[in-house]
């Protein structure tokens, strides 16, 4: 045996779980909506995808070498910012608008607050709100599923902000439709089914907590059930609520995000109400017929309060004191 | 409070076996929690006789020494020690005739029977026993609270990873320690007594039992997680009352002791044998043959480890305890003391070092925590040189359970970050203290 040992503080065993393996866990879990989103919207999606990726991960390595960082690509973050942006977008936003929003999304949102955990947005959905200020006709020309052509039409949700329809009977959707994806929106959006799945398993591993999804998802459909006709209370659709737009995606993948959520489950709890209601205000008396990208970006910002105030109960202290 | 991998199956069914009688032993002065012993009864030359007093103190908290073989006092001077690096320490080298003192004969059974509370604390205090679960403070003065104890619980959950020497005492010493148990009590006058086993360990829950119901006393058995055993957790898994922050169990009536306490404290009263000896499990995946050994205290490492052997890996780390509190140890020459409940070697599987990453705020710490401080929101403070914060956030509750750095996924040292910081703020608020003092003698 030889006479040298390492010498290092307890514990001394860790859990195999690293940050590496649970952005590779949620990559993979978000896969099956992706190819989906490009068997739906066609092989510009796929483009969409691999350039927002490339360029959130160059964008990175090149910020990291330059300030002479460790170069932290291999941790998958860079990655997911990138897969998530282009889930955001419409499928056949043009490339250099996504490269432009990745470059955004990991310079500005990320890198400049000091790279992974010190960010106080999440990286991606400030991108998409980047881009929605800057170039707001790409971001909302979204094309038909199936069509594979260039030819625009609106989101079930942007037709029932524009009053062009009244429920899902009036756009010849049912709400199968929206479960499987056959609906004109976002890339990674559309399939529900596909989200989900992916979801649940981030819950079995335990990588995410169902606090955040589930109350943000909840608030949406009671709110727009309760307060979402214009026949009076309790006559809206909840369940298209739930079913449209981004809010399976950014339930599940984003409002979850590590760093830009609260620690605590009662914090997440308070984060996902608040996501749900201000998605809700948004989409119904709102200016935009979508707002889980703004409600998500507002509730980050009131994350380091929720922390403050929301805290596990200690041992031995008694409640009030 | 998390189940986390056991590892104990290495020696959980492997009966306790006497080690070899070391040639030589290594007996720090510091085997307790408190001021090292300051009295050396012998001098270098000394004949000495196995279980002959060594060391001892004048007051303060402390516990005295025993000489664990018989032979001569070679050397005293500074040699490795488990905990606090280098201490001074009586050298002995064995006559291998392992002669016990005089006088250390079984006590008849009407002077047990007959002993008083006072005459136990003081045969406990001269047995030099501490608490064996790895605290080491010195048991004779747990056993004099200040107030009056409504509940002991004896503390046998066991929670660390691998080690399985409480598990195997209870299994087969289940008897003496009832009868350590009966004389703890007779102390302590409790109205209730708890014997607490995680549920990983059925038979010794089992055998502890079948002498725990003749005396009304319950087995609890309480689910197999990390920190179970720890104080604070088993005062709550038992009784859901909860040790208020800053202050000691006795304050709400309770005493726990280990069951190897326990059973120490029953071979001292019955046959006047004072702690120099104790079992512990010496396990790893580097060990052919990992065991739970009955090892006489000062024994060297590698004396122990070559009853292990042979490696099957090169060793990466050895440490001493278990691997979530446990320390890692710099040399095979460090002796095992009265705290040692284990010897892991460890291999690079085993011992997992990565760079440590960023906080990505996943808030597994926070969940994860016993006492349910943010050690994520801690350790950052301490890395921002804002001990006032951490304090504020609790840090001087911390029990150093180790559980948060284990799951970190960014494999952050918060640990030893705490440790570090929580040796700073006791020593500034020591000086405070002082300053405080000193002005009000003007």
């Amino acid at each position: 045996m030889n006479n040298k040992f390492i010498v290092s503080s307890s514990p001394h065993i860790q859990k195999s779980e690293s940050v590496a393996k649970i952005m590779g866990t949620v990559n993979a879990a978000l896969l099956p909506a992706g190819i989906i989103g490009v068997y739906i919207f066609g092989m510009s999606s796929l483009w969409l995808i691999l350039v927002s990726i490339a360029v959130a991960v160059a964008t990175e390595a090149l910020i990291q070498k330059g300030r002479h960082q460790k170069i932290t690509i291999s941790d998958g973050s860079a990655f997911m910012t990138g897969l998530l942006l282009a889930y955001n977008l419409p499928p056949r936003c043009p490339l250099w608008v996504a490269a432009i929003g990745s470059f955004f999304a990991i310079a500005i949102a990320k890198q400049a607050f000091g790279g992974l955990g010190r960010n106080i947005f999440n990286p991606a959905l400030a991108g998409r709100a980047f881009l929605l200020a800057a170039w707001p006709q790409h971001l909302t020309a979204f094309s038909r599923p199936f069509a594979y052509d260039s030819v625009t039409s609106a989101t079930p949700l942007h037709l029932l902000k524009e009053g062009k329809a009244r429920d899902l009977a009036d756009m010849g959707l049912g709400y199968w439709d929206l479960f499987v994806g056959n609906r004109g929106g976002s890339l990674g959006e559309v399939c529900i089914l596909a989200l989900v799945l992916g979801g649940l398993y981030l819950l079995w591993r335990g990588i995410i907590r169902w606090q955040i999804p589930v109350s943000f998802i909840a608030t949406v459909g009671v709110m727009t059930w309760v307060f979402g006709s214009k026949e009076g209370f309790f006559r809206g659709d909840g369940l298209f609520h739930v079913l449209s737009g981004g809010l399976v995606l950014g339930a599940i993948y984003m409002a979850t995000d590590y760093v830009t959520s609260p620690i605590t489950k009662k914090g997440q709890i308070i984060f996902g109400v608040g996501c749900g209601a201000l998605t809700t205000v948004i989409r119904l008396w709102g200016g935009y017929p979508e707002g889980v990208c703004y409600s998500i970006l507002i509730m980050n910002s009131m994350v380091p309060l929720i922390d403050r105030f929301v805290k596990k109960r200690r041992y031995g202290v008694a409640q009030n004191a | 409070m998390v189940r986390i991998e056991e590892h104990k199956h290495l020696t959980e069914n492997k009966p306790i076996e006497a080690a070899r009688l070391p040639a030589l032993v290594v007996l720090p002065v510091l085997q307790h929690l408190g001021k090292p012993l300051d009295i050396l009864l012998v001098k270098p030359g000394d004949k000495v006789k196995r279980g002959q007093c060594l060391a001892t103190a004048e007051k303060g908290v402390f516990s005295p020494i025993h000489a664990s073989i018989s032979g001569t006092i070679k050397q005293i001077v500074d040699q490795p020690h488990p905990v606090v690096g280098f201490c001074r320490s009586l050298i002995i080298e064995g006559d291998g005739q392992d002669e016990p003192v005089a006088g250390m004969v079984p006590r008849r059974p009407q002077e047990t029977d007959e002993i008083t509370p006072d005459a136990l604390r003081r045969v406990i205090f001269e047995s030099g026993i501490v608490g064996l679960g790895g605290a080491t403070f010195p048991t004779h003065i747990k056993l004099t609270p200040s107030k009056s104890i409504d509940t002991l619980i004896v503390n046998g959950a066991e929670c660390e990873p691998y080690l399985t020497a409480d598990d195997r005492l209870m299994v087969e010493k289940a008897e003496e320690i009832t009868k350590g148990i009966v004389l703890v009590a007779r102390v302590l006058k409790p109205k209730d007594v708890f014997i607490a086993v995680e549920d990983n360990k059925p038979a010794a829950v089992a055998a502890m039992r079948r002498f725990a119901e003749c005396f009304g006393w319950e087995v609890v058995v309480l689910k197999t997680a990390y920190p179970q055993g720890g104080e604070k957790q088993v005062i709550k898994s038992c009784l859901g009352r909860e040790v208020p922050s800053g202050r000691l169990p006795f304050d709400i009536g309770v005493v726990v002791q280990n069951v190897a306490t326990i059973y120490a404290i029953y071979e001292a009263v019955y046959f006047r044998k004072p702690l120099y000896e104790r079992v512990m499990t010496v396990t790893g995946a580097c060990l052919a043959h990992p065991k739970n050994l009955l090892v006489r205290i000062g024994t060297r490492v590698k004396d122990i480890l070559d009853q292990c052997g042979p490696l099957l890996k090169e060793p990466r780390k050895i440490v001493m305890g278990g691997p979530m509190m446990g320390i890692a140890q710099f040399s095979q020459e460090t002796p095992v003391i009265k705290g040692t409940s284990g010897i892991l070697v460890l291999d690079e599987i085993e011992e997992r070092q990565e760079e440590e990453s960023f906080c990505v705020r996943c808030g597994e710490c926070v969940e994860n925590c016993p006492i349910g401080i943010n050690p994520g929101m801690i350790s950052m403070a301490i890395t921002k040189d804002r001990l006032d914060l951490a304090e504020a956030y609790g840090i001087m509750d911390c029990i150093e359970c180790g559980l948060c750095a284990y799951v970190c996924p960014g494999r952050r040292n918060i640990v030893q970050a705490i440790k570090t910081a929580k040796a700073k703020i006791r020593k500034k608020h020591s000086k405070e203290a002082d300053i405080k003092g000193a002005s009000f003698e003007k």
